[in-house]
């Protein structure tokens, strides 16, 4: 097994314990590390990604770590966003969850 | 092919001022603040029109694609900007509703003068031209990954649109919304580092001419696919949609159900029909056209269960969404029927954006007016508010397809497709969803027109109900496109078999 192989392998089972946090834990927070969890994963495939600048002769291909950046810079503002939106629906209402029933009022609430 | 596809053609300088103007009309709202956000982003987008307009002039008068190499640099090395007959019809399309609800938003987001502006507004003004900025890019966006950095920030300044009023609840919307369009953006990743993986570029037309059928192409498309679904709300990743669209304020219900989820349709299309033109895709445009059909039956029925007028718009928005889908097996190939199946989409597509902003403004101005939106409520409201809701029964009449209007026109050439093509099973899901969608309209109008009294509790604003007006004129309007409009949008697109 050569070390492009367990990198690419690691980085698919980041990305599968992600997925199942993802859809199965109902609280935000661990949705949210779980996002991290893939996106960590999906970072590690760029790295081997880059790999494949060896076969032209250079050590890497510089486009794909380029990619990582962006996307790690990205991937921190959203999960910033999100701890803002969670933050701030515990100072609302005290009650952190995304269940739909506890946000649905008898009317079907208003608009304002 | 390839150099007339990666050097700067004449008029390409536009699409780079087409991205520019939006993203400095934010830069200029941070800083001045106060009553400069609204007056910036008032007076950026009647120019972004006449941008828009100049692009698709452009594109029609030369009759190809406009293309702008940045910094000269051709792909694979740069990255280029391309604006075919599609792309200028929705820059043109997206400045329409940007600068409409602009106008709209001015009776709530106005700041006097000598008053220090409130954070919704200063919010919604920048992130109003932030979503106008990330359409424009990924309108004429031609690298994935760039692509990528634009369907983030389209969802960066939707989610605070959603959330504006600070309500819980619309707080839990904004944040279950977040997590979709995470999902499906770190999905795409996935998919982008894959095609680079396997060819090396991310350059659309590069792209289309590298790929081969392999597992890891199929792979790539499949993550893509998954993730732009989650983002287009298609069913059955609809859940996040009718909360996050019915609880943003009215002007900003228009703009994320008019064109934020044409986004992510768009570059669905952009994957499809112009990255992956080789692949034998036949099963997977069958896929997408079953939960297209699935889309329109599931959001039909739901939507003529609301009793919130916003709600059942906002669901409408998911049947409308799975029309788009049938434009898959429609249009896929290069047959004599996929023209017809393309055009149906482009149509139904504009014909919805048009027809539903014009919705959401009338819903709001239908809220300030009573109170309300209960739909059981309204009776009588008609008389007491009779421009909103012949906006409403113009904008249902498109909804519903029947002629004359952009609706119809979409329905009519999806039905002529599926005729000539032999798929005539598609035809079932168009005609029933027709029919339900007849339901929903007329279970808002029939309250409206009864003769029971009922009271307003402020007095309608004749401009914003002239704008509402305007957009359904436009819906309207698409159903006499002449056949030139048609020859426009086939400007640029790949027509190429397996």
């Amino acid at each position: 097994m050569t070390p492009s192989v367990l990198a690419g392998l690691t980085g698919a089972a980041l990305v599968g314990f992600g997925l199942y946090g993802l859809i199965l834990h109902p609280h935000p927070l661990r949705k949210l590390l779980a996002f991290n969890l893939i996106g960590s994963g999906v970072f590690l495939v760029f790295g081997i990604v880059a790999r494949r600048g060896a076969a032209a002769g250079f050590r890497f291909d510089p486009v794909p770590q380029a990619m990582v950046i962006t996307g790690i810079v990205v991937a921190f503002a959203a999960s910033a966003i999100a701890v803002a939106l969670i933050l701030r629906l515990y100072v609302e209402s005290g009650n952190v969850t995304l269940n739909p029933e506890v946000w649905t009022k008898p009317n079907g609430g208003d608009a304002t | 092919m390839t150099a007339e596809l990666g050097t700067t053609t004449p008029g390409g300088y536009l699409l780079v001022l087409a991205i520019l103007l939006p993203v400095a009309g934010i830069i200029l709202s941070f800083t001045p603040g106060g009553r400069n956000a609204e007056r910036i982003a008032l007076g950026s987008t009647p120019c972004g029109l006449a941008l828009a307009c100049a692009i698709a002039f452009h594109v029609g008068w030369a009759g190809k694609p406009v293309v702008y190499a940045i910094g000269g640099l051709p792909p694979p090395l740069g990255i280029a900007l391309r604006a075919d007959g599609i792309s200028a019809v929705m820059l043109v399309a997206a400045a329409i509703i940007v600068t409409a609800a602009a106008c709209y938003a001015r009776a709530k987001f106005a700041t006097p003068g000598g008053v220090r502006e409130s954070r919704s507004s200063l919010t919604f003004w920048i992130m109003l031209q932030g979503i106008w900025a990330a359409l424009n890019i990924i309108f004429v966006g031609g690298d994935l990954f760039n692509l990528y950095v634009a369907l983030e920030l389209l969802t960066f300044a939707a989610v605070p649109l959603v959330c504006i009023d600070g309500r819980p609840e619309t707080i839990a919307a904004a944040l279950r919304y977040l997590l979709f369009a995470l999902f499906g953006s770190i999905s795409y990743l996935l998919g982008v580092a894959l095609f680079y993986g396997a060819h090396g570029t991310l350059d659309i037309s590069l792209l289309a001419q590298r790929v081969q059928p392999t597992p890891v192409v199929w792979t790539a498309a499949a993550l893509m696919t998954c993730g732009l679904l989650a983002k287009t709300a298609l069913f059955p990743l609809h859940l996040w949609l009718p909360p996050a669209h019915a609880n943003a304020p009215a002007a900003a219900s228009a703009v994320l159900s008019g064109l934020v989820v044409k986004g992510s349709f768009f570059l669905t299309l952009r994957l499809w029909f112009y990255v992956l033109p080789a692949l034998p895709a036949d099963k997977t445009v069958i896929v997408l056209g079953c939960l297209g059909s699935a889309a329109i039956i599931a959001g039909s029925i739901i939507a003529l269960r609301q009793a919130r007028l916003k709600l059942l718009i906002a669901y409408s928005t998911v049947a409308q969404i799975g029309y788009l889908f049938l434009v898959f097996p429609l249009a896929i190939g290069a047959q004599a029927w996929s023209a017809i199946g393309w055009s149906a989409g482009v149509m139904q597509v504009l014909a919805h954006a048009f027809a539903k902003a014009a919705m959401f403004f009338s819903a709001g101005l239908l809220a300030e007016a009573l109170g309300h939106d209960q739909i059981a409520k309204l009776g009588g409201a008609a008389r007491v508010l009779p421009l909103t809701f012949l906006t409403i029964a113009l904008g249902g009449l498109s909804l519903m397809g029947l002629p004359p209007s952009g609706g119809f026109g979409a329905k009519w050439l999806m039905l002529q497709a599926s005729i000539a093509s032999g798929q005539w099973l598609w035809t079932l899901p168009v005609l029933a969803g027709g029919l339900l969608a007849a339901g929903y309209v007329y279970r808002i109008l029939a309250p409206a027109f009864s003769d029971d009294q009922i009271s307003l509790v402020s007095p309608p604003k004749r401009s914003q109900e002239m704008i509402a007006l305007a957009l359904t004129m436009i819906a309207i309007a698409l159903g006499f496109a002449p056949q030139a409009f048609f020859d426009f949008l086939e400007i640029g697109r790949p027509v190429a078999g397996p």
